[in-house]
């Protein structure tokens, strides 16, 4: 059934382009996600500074930060705040998410846009107005709000207590507007893999990683709306003055923390799932093989979304919850990563056997599936209420946290972008140019990380703005581990320079590719690179999965879904 | 479908016509909107409902909110719902100017509404009973704050496609403002007996 009358919907045809019509205002899908994309980059530059400025005030305490200059205890507690929030809200969720999703669905469904592409433009524009807010915050009069990316009431709820009248409301702000962003692109991602396929392509035949975006959007809709009501209840407890988290008042400081983790450890899985889709894709490529158990992984990927709501309390082992009920959380803590390991092994089950190529994306996929490990065996004794207890405090939870995230939004989204790179923009990256990024950012970033478990595991306390005053945690051996993070975190950034050179060098002078440059069976691959407005020239029927690499007794090791038998 | 319509209709996306599971892209939409909604109330009245068992005190703050106000903006919230599928029902008739009447009254339900709610709030807030008394009021107001917000955004789009209803525009619209209104019907059923009958 179609829709009556849908072109009142649309207003002017795309003849007539500006800049600001082609580029600002579009509601092509392809825009939309390189403008997320960019979006999202410069914010990882600006949280990478931002870690940079705080790293050096922990290594290097009471001294003058090159590119910044003395760091109050004010200053280093909105910095972290900041960066984290930028790093989660505004890099992760808009590159894998809004960013490949919008790139990449219309295109691997086959079809020409998502089905609302105007709510689509619309939900950039208010992720765009909540970046801008978030970075105003930071300029507010008495400055960025400092109370840590979780936003603990009472902390949060007054400027009493948190001295950023201006800050700690507009964070709120700037966060709920990037909600409503993503919620807006969530339903338009859904609906537009429900109904907008091409014919033949079935729920079995979608590639992973469509799947993936999809399901992580359903669980952030799900996840996300009680952390809604949180929000304006934290608002108006900041601006009206209502007491809904202030124990004196007959208010419930936990109950943000429920709502907020609630939401906050399903958002781990909201941006991973999208990684692990993007995994999945390249590996079958760049091994020429057929992506093992394809049903399993969907099952997995599902299995984990909804296991993912029942785990929040884990966070809140120190926080007074009644021990019975950390034992409950403990055990469905433990029992997530059943479904993630077996995802891995079947990632491993793909590459076995088949021929791989170690191209710049798939060496970033590959080290996605070792140093996640690493993230999820140290999660193990976070997810445990005994050894938590003790961890909870301590650098070990910003390491382990780390081995999770810088996975999912560095490594999985440097794999998509070079892999996806030849589609967005006609051009080839430098591969020695790719190599030596790679690894140099692997080796600074487990430089970086594996000092701060060993700090943790010694007992170093987190959230702490200089250590001189507390000589337990100051030994010389914490301070030179302290050091040498810094060092590689230093080292780490230099490495992006490399990155955005062969980035914005290759845009223009990259090697021309062809459509499918990788040999490649996926439907965006039969569109032109870049794909035009209306991405293909005769919309695709699907013949068969996306995975059908190295079939016997054919020519071709590839069997693109487009192609008649 | 007029000849403007028809010189557009080449640049408006296959995937907005394409519908793969059967089922209208708009109304699937609606109901995505609405899961997203059902979890925003869900937080909210989860959190109220949780605190409330721990507060018996909070039972004696309730016996202040007017239960047969609230009774009549039921009925009235529930009438209106019944004009909203008349509406539906007379836009599968393709009568546009009659889904249009219906609609009509239900903005004039939705209305009647608000006008008592400002009553009640007037009344409650000239007796001290404020957002700032009681943790009790400051979710009183917010809940049906929120909701009161609803009401006041579907009228707004209601109106929209009543005008355009009324031209023979758009009919399939009808009903989907009409799921939407019925979800505020249902989050108001909640409403209703969590703050004004349990006392």
């Amino acid at each position: 059934m179609s829709l009556p009358a849908t072109a009142h919907d649309v207003g002017l045809s795309h003849e007539a382009r500006s800049f600001w019509s082609r580029y600002v205002f579009s509601t092509d899908h392809k825009v939309i996600g390189l403008q997320y994309m960019f979006t999202g980059m410069v914010m990882a530059l600006i949280g990478g500074f931002m870690a940079y400025v705080f790293r050096m005030q922990l290594a290097f305490p009471d001294q003058v930060v090159p590119l910044y200059g003395l760091v109050t205890a004010r200053e280093y507690n909105a910095l972290v705040t900041n960066h984290g929030s930028i790093m989660i809200f505004w890099v992760a969720m808009p590159v894998l998410i809004a960013g490949l999703g919008n790139f990449l669905i219309p295109l691997m469904i086959g079809c020409d846009d998502m089905v609302f592409p105007r709510l689509n433009r619309l939900s950039y524009q208010i992720f765009f107005v909540s970046a801008v807010i978030l970075l105003l915050s930071l300029a507010a009069p008495g400055g960025g709000f400092g109370g840590a990316w979780t936003a603990y009431p009472p902390l949060s709820a007054s400027a009493q207590y948190n001295h950023t009248p201006w800050g700690a409301p507009l964070w709120l702000l700037a966060v709920a507007l990037e909600f409503v962003a993503f919620l807006l692109g969530g339903i338009n991602f859904t609906v537009t893999v429900m109904n907008a396929r091409a014919p033949g392509m079935t729920a079995m035949r979608i590639p992973i990683v469509v799947w993936m975006i999809v399901i992580a959007s359903l669980v952030f809709m799900a996840s996300v709306g009680p952390l809604v009501a949180g929000a304006v209840m934290l608002l108006l407890d900041q601006v009206v003055g209502t007491r809904f988290y202030d124990p004196k008042a007959g208010g419930d400081p936990l109950l943000w923390q429920h709502l907020f983790w609630f939401f906050g450890h399903p958002e781990v899985y909201v941006v991973l799932l999208p990684a692990t889709g993007v995994v999945a894709e390249i590996i079958t490529v760049f091994a020429r093989k057929k992506l093992f158990a394809y049903k399993t992984i969907l099952g997995t990927s599902i299995a984990t979304g909804i296991i993912s709501f029942f785990v929040w309390a884990h966070h809140q082992f120190v926080a007074g919850i009644d021990p019975r009920m950390a034992h409950l959380f403990t055990i469905t803590t433990l029992l997530i990563s059943i479904p993630l390991a077996e995802m891995m092994f079947a990632f491993i089950a793909t590459l076995y056997g088949g021929s791989i190529e170690l191209a710049t994306p798939m060496l970033w996929a590959l080290a996605f599936i070792a140093e996640f490990l690493i993230g999820g065996v140290t999660g193990i004794f976070l997810g445990a209420n005994a050894t938590d207890i003790y961890f909870h405090d301590t650098y070990f939870v910003v390491a382990h946290f780390h081995y999770t995230f810088f996975p999912i939004a560095i490594i999985a989204t440097f794999a998509a972008i070079t892999y996806w790179f030849p589609k967005m923009f006609g051009r080839r990256l430098n591969e020695t140019l790719g190599q030596w990024h790679f690894w140099g950012t692997i080796v600074s970033f487990n430089a970086i990380f594996i000092p701060l478990f060993l700090t943790g595991a010694a007992g170093q306390h987190r959230r702490i703005y200089s250590y001189e005053s507390f000589p337990q945690l100051s030994t010389p051996w914490l301070n030179q581990l302290a050091v040498l993070a810094t060092v590689a975190l230093i080292v780490l950034l230099i490495f992006q320079v490399i990155f955005l050179a062969n980035f914005f060098w290759s845009m223009r002078r990259g090697e021309p590719v062809g459509a499918n440059p990788w040999n490649a069976n996926t439907l965006e691959w039969s569109a032109p690179s870049p794909p035009p407005h209306g991405n293909f020239a005769t919309m695709p029927t699907v013949y068969r999965g996306p995975y059908e690499y190295g079939v016997p007794d054919r020519e071709l090791d590839y069997w693109p879904q487009h192609v008649p038998s | 479908m007029s000849h403007a319509a028809d010189l557009h209709a080449a640049h408006v996306p296959i995937a907005t016509r394409r519908s793969a599971t059967g089922i209208p892209t708009a109304r699937l939409a609606v109901w995505w909107v609405l899961a997203s909604e059902i979890v925003i109330f869900g937080g909210l009245i989860g959190s109220y409902v949780m605190l409330r068992l721990h507060h018996p005190h909070w039972a004696e703050e309730a016996a202040h909110t007017n239960t047969l106000a609230g009774a009549f903006n039921t009925f009235v919230l529930l009438t209106s719902s019944l004009a909203a599928v008349l509406a539906h029902q007379a836009a599968e008739a393709h009568d546009g100017p009659r889904a249009a009447r219906f609609l009509g009254g239900t903005i004039l339900g939705g209305l009647v509404f608000l006008l008592v709610k400002g009553f009640e709030w007037s009344n409650e807030i000239a007796h001290g009973f404020t957002i700032f008394r009681d943790v009790f009021w400051s979710y009183y107001y917010v809940a049906c704050g929120l909701h009161g917000l609803h009401v006041i955004a579907g009228m707004v789009i209601m109106a929209i496609v009543a005008a355009d209803a009324r031209r023979g525009r758009n009919l399939h619209r009808v009903e989907l403002i009409g799921i939407y209104w019925h979800f505020v019907d249902a989050v108001w059923i909640f409403l209703f007996p969590l703050f004004y009958i349990a006392k």
